[in-house]
């Protein structure tokens, strides 16, 4: 087997491939950006595909002025560096209502903050396709989910009545008003992402890496306080522990865990031995069963 | 998800660097929940250590409220995926999963069994390179299983695995086994899906899923993983040369401009020759650019950005191709379709086809019969349902460049979208450009034998109607030739009918270009005259260049071998050049024209011609006193 059979080249040239077909088929295409391990892969894959040109699409950041002050500071030095064209949406009417995870709970923080902020910044934008990070193997209901996913005027996903997805020959066309969510990293799984992480030297956020950070310990739940609008409950006091994050999102919805590994292979070793799976440390899946199918039909990404 | 390698707790890097270089299988496994699918794939993730506790725990609640096996974890319970799903208890669409062991990493597309859902096998289908097909060893090879294999079969799969479960159920009897195995081969004869993989197991228990079965010691092949992981299945099994369509044409500045894409077929290297289609010109490539650097080559699979030393005119769904071995090009297209909306289509649907070639509107023309996916045999079809498959002809409005799917998957294969709704109705996989040969006339019409007889006719005019088709690349001669014929036939009292392909163009072919196909079609009108002038008892000489070895015998099946008289008018290259009656040549030589046969395509050389003149040595009178002594001895003449 020589290097260009290896799953990783393969799983490269789809994306890229995947890309390429947006750009051709869409009008006004952009790319979520969520700051990410995720997003850093799918940036890079999209540098490779239209090298040696600009990316022809601007990046988007829902802002919900709640995520880690490490993630806005890497996002913004990301987009200067690359020279990338990056937009910023909050939910104005959200934040003038001072919705926040801790008094509303995240189920209705993250339909405010992160839902309808998306949807106002597609809408805005009068973006046709959108490109989104997510795996088929982080969760139940994305197993299912195309790589080009019809959303209908309202961004809803409705799984029974997706477009069937043969071969490698997208359909990408909408009608005004309707768009396409694509993920190019569909067919990636976890170790995947972070072993391409690694071979191709990526920049990602530094609260991957193991690190003594101040959190505070709820049930097992290991909350990071990284600003001082934090809620202790009382009693609580942050302490500081050894913790890393393995997903990334809103910090008082991110749980963390207590680890050690400071380097890409010793975090990639503490995955392979992990025995619960990735998106147990996100808050919002836990609400109840089958959640993220309901926050995805109603446009969620 | 990755499995439990001893290498992981004390050499991680080395471990990343052996992950790092395993290939990458697809596998579609097909079957019904009642054979027990979800519950092998489960058992495949489970024995390899790839299920994470907390969904174990997840699993283990419930398969309280919703498992089928008691108190055990009910492995088929990870496998469903929407919440509908779940509380009815099937699967109703495509689920992709990943795993990966010591050797190799898997996509598995999980495919329903239920009949309604052949269009979500299909989509499966597409992107696999193997199939499981599981058979339920107490129902032994059901309509289902042959379905799932004919399925596969027509989607170019050429790998098969059939998993004969619930061994547990009939004893792990290894006769029920052979049984079974027998039945199905004898009935996979017919299909292309090259040598079968028939192993027995209990995806329940366990046995020959991950280890081999120590109950069914009596079966000495591997079990379904170490089949999995040590199969060849190629990823390029292609049978075409280079086909690389472009997907994007990149300018970010003025001195680049790139042509990006990923190679369908063969190789591509820095200074091969190329041909851009539909253009025809000829190029070579200057750089195969990447992000990572420029590349020497780049093979089937990878996407690249192609520079060409020519200032060629290529656009987005145009195709670089090696000079000597060319996709087909047509508009009308025989296929393999199968709808994929609750709608039906009839013949005279507008459609939208994509593919390789971007998009075109395009029309179902005709259905030529539908395909019992259970016995492969054809069924007549005045429409296309829901998961139906079906042999039709699509006609594009755009000329198409493709290659028979059989040939080449990517170049091979179409989706049909709606024009108003822009949903993906249907897919289909090419067999080759359609012949207009092969229509069916439209309608009730019927024929009105004439009550003169040939007889009569033969007497009153003196001579055996024939066809004498001079064929031949341009300059031969062939006009030239027809006219001297004629001349030299109605002086001898002969009646006759002298059809030239250039004067077809100025009147009945005007509507026709000169690709192959509607050459084909030109000449097919023009047998279609011969033959009602020779029931008339005419003599036809047909000047026409007719490249086709195949279509010229198409003029021989229709106006019927015994009056059909084929010469072959040839000269040699210079002399042809030297005449060039046309202009055709010098057009080629400035890259103006394409389709060219002898030029820019192949002109064959009829191997069966009645007659070979070399125009160039001998004279026109000596070439029609050789054409009239044959039809002579054929007795056309009308002496015999």
């Amino acid at each position: 087997m020589t290097a260009r059979d290896s799953h990783l080249h393969r799983l490269e040239a789809e994306s890229i491939h995947i890309m390429r077909e947006v750009v051709a088929q869409c009008a006004r295409p952009v790319m979520l950006y969520s700051i990410g391990k995720d997003s850093s892969v799918m940036l890079h894959l999209a540098r490779k595909a239209f090298a040696p040109g600009p990316l022809p699409f601007p990046l988007l950041h829902i802002d919900t002025t709640w995520k880690f002050r490490e993630m806005i500071a890497f996002r913004d030095r990301t987009a200067e560096e690359l020279g990338v064209e990056l937009l910023v949406h909050t939910n104005q009417d959200g934040l003038a209502a001072g919705i926040n995870p801790f008094d509303h709970g995240s189920r209705n923080y993250t339909d405010v903050m992160k839902t309808q902020a998306l949807r106002q910044a597609l809408d805005r934008g009068r973006f046709d396709a959108a490109f989104g990070g997510a795996r088929r193997d982080e969760e139940r209901s994305r197993a299912k989910e195309r790589i080009f996913s019809f959303r209908d005027r309202h961004h809803r996903w409705d799984p029974k009545n997706q477009r069937p997805e043969l071969w490698s020959l997208y359909n990408a066309r909408v009608h005004p008003g309707e768009s396409m969510r694509v993920f190019p990293l569909s067919n990636w799984t976890e170790l995947d992402v972070w072993l391409y992480v690694w071979r191709e030297e990526i920049p990602i956020v530094p609260l991957y890496h193991a690190a003594p950070r101040p959190v505070v310990d709820r049930d097992g739940v290991l909350v990071m306080v990284d600003d001082d609008r934090f809620r202790f409950a009382p009693g609580e006091e942050a302490e500081e522990r050894w913790v890393r994050f393995r997903t990334l999102g809103c910090y008082p919805l991110s749980g963390a865990v207590e680890s050690r590994a400071t380097t890409l292979p010793e975090i990639i070793q503490e995955m392979l031995l992990a025995t619960r799976s990735e998106r147990e440390g996100r808050v919002i899946d836990h609400d109840q069963s089958g959640s993220m199918e309901e926050k995805k039909r109603e446009g969620y990404f | 998800m990755a499995h439990q390698s001893p290498l992981i707790a004390t050499d991680v890097e080395a471990y990343l660097a052996e992950h790092e270089h395993k290939d990458l299988l697809r596998v579609l496994t097909c079957g019904s929940v009642d054979d027990g699918k979800s519950t092998l794939i489960g058992r495949l993730l489970h024995d390899t250590n790839l299920i994470y506790e907390d969904q174990l725990a997840a699993l283990t609640a419930d398969s309280v409220t919703s498992g089928t096996t008691g108190d055990r974890p009910d492995l088929a319970l990870l496998m469903d995926g929407l919440k509908a799903e779940r509380e009815q208890g099937i699967t109703i669409d495509v689920a992709y999963r990943y795993f990966s062991t010591s050797r190799r990493t898997f996509v598995l597309a999980d495919a329903p069994g239920h009949e309604q859902y052949t269009r979500n096998m299909v989509t499966g289908a597409s992107t696999c390179q193997l199939a499981v097909i599981l058979v339920d060893a107490s129902r032994g090879v059901l309509d289902q299983t042959r379905r799932h294999s004919t399925i596969a079969s027509l989607l170019g799969i050429r790998h098969v695995v059939v998993a004969v479960n619930k061994m547990d159920l009939v004893d792990y009897s290894r006769e029920r086994f052979e049984q079974i195995r027998d039945e199905y081969l004898r009935f996979a004869e017919d299909l292309e899906i090259g040598e079968p993989y028939l192993l027995p197991i209990s995806a329940l228990e366990g046995d020959n899923v991950v280890t081999s079965s120590a109950v069914m010691d009596w079966f000495d092949g591997p079990p379904l993983l170490t089949h999995l992981e040590t199969v060849d299945a190629g990823v390029d099994a292609s049978a075409t040369g280079l086909r690389f369509p472009v997907q994007l044409v990149r300018r970010p500045d003025r001195r680049f401009r790139g042509f990006a894409g990923t190679v369908a077929s063969g190789t591509v290297a820095v200074g091969d020759r190329v041909v851009a289609l539909p253009s025809g010109v000829a190029t070579t490539v200057a750089r195969i650019v990447t992000a990572d650097g420029d590349l020497h080559a780049a093979h089937a699979g990878e996407a690249v950005t192609l520079t060409l030393d020519d200032e060629v005119d290529v656009s987005r769904g145009d195709l670089l191709v090696a000079a000597d071995d060319r996709p087909h090009r047509a508009h009308d297209l025989d296929a393999v379709v199968v709808w994929m909306s609750s709608q039906p289509a009839e013949p005279g649907r507008q459609l939208l086809l994509q593919s390789v070639n971007g998009l075109s509107n395009a029309s179902l023309r005709t259905i030529r019969h539908r395909v019992d996916v259970t016995t492969l045999a054809p069924v007549p079809a005045a429409s296309l349902s829901l998961n139906d498959i079906a042999r039709c002809t699509i006609t594009a409005e755009r000329e198409l460049l493709f290659d028979a799917y059989r040939d080449n998957p990517v170049t091979g294969s179409f989706i049909l979208v709606d024009r108003l709704t822009n949903v993906t109705v249907g897919a289909g996989m090419v067999v080759g450009p359609a012949s207009r040969w092969d229509e069916e006339p439209s309608g009730a019409m019927q024929h009105h034998p004439s009550e003169v007889t040939a007889d009569e006719r033969r007497a009153r005019l003196g001579q055996r109607p024939a066809t004498i088709l001079l064929t031949g690349m341009t300059g031969a001669g062939k006009s030239t030739l027809a006219l001297a014929l004629e001349r030299r036939l109605f002086d001898l009292g002969r009646t006759l009918l002298r059809l030239d392909g250039e004067e077809l163009r100025l009147g009945l072919s005007r509507d026709l270009g000169f690709s192959l196909e509607e050459r084909s079609e030109s000449l097919r009108r023009a047998a279609e005259i011969a033959r009602l002038a020779n029931q008339q008892g005419l003599i036809v000489v047909v000047a026409v260049q007719a490249p086709q070895g195949e279509v010229r015998e198409r003029i021989r099946e229709l106006v019927g071998t015994d009056r059909f008289v084929e010469v072959h008018l040839d000269a040699a290259d210079e002399v042809r050049r030297a005449r060039d009656p046309n202009g055709l040549y010098r057009a080629a030589d400035r890259g103006e024209l394409a389709d060219i046969p002898g030029v820019t395509v192949t002109y064959e050389v009829p191997v069966n011609a009645d007659l070979r003149l070399d125009t160039g040595a001998a004279t026109v009178a000596a070439c029609v006193d050789a054409i009239v002594a044959l039809l002579g001895e054929r007795g056309v003449l009308g002496d015999g």
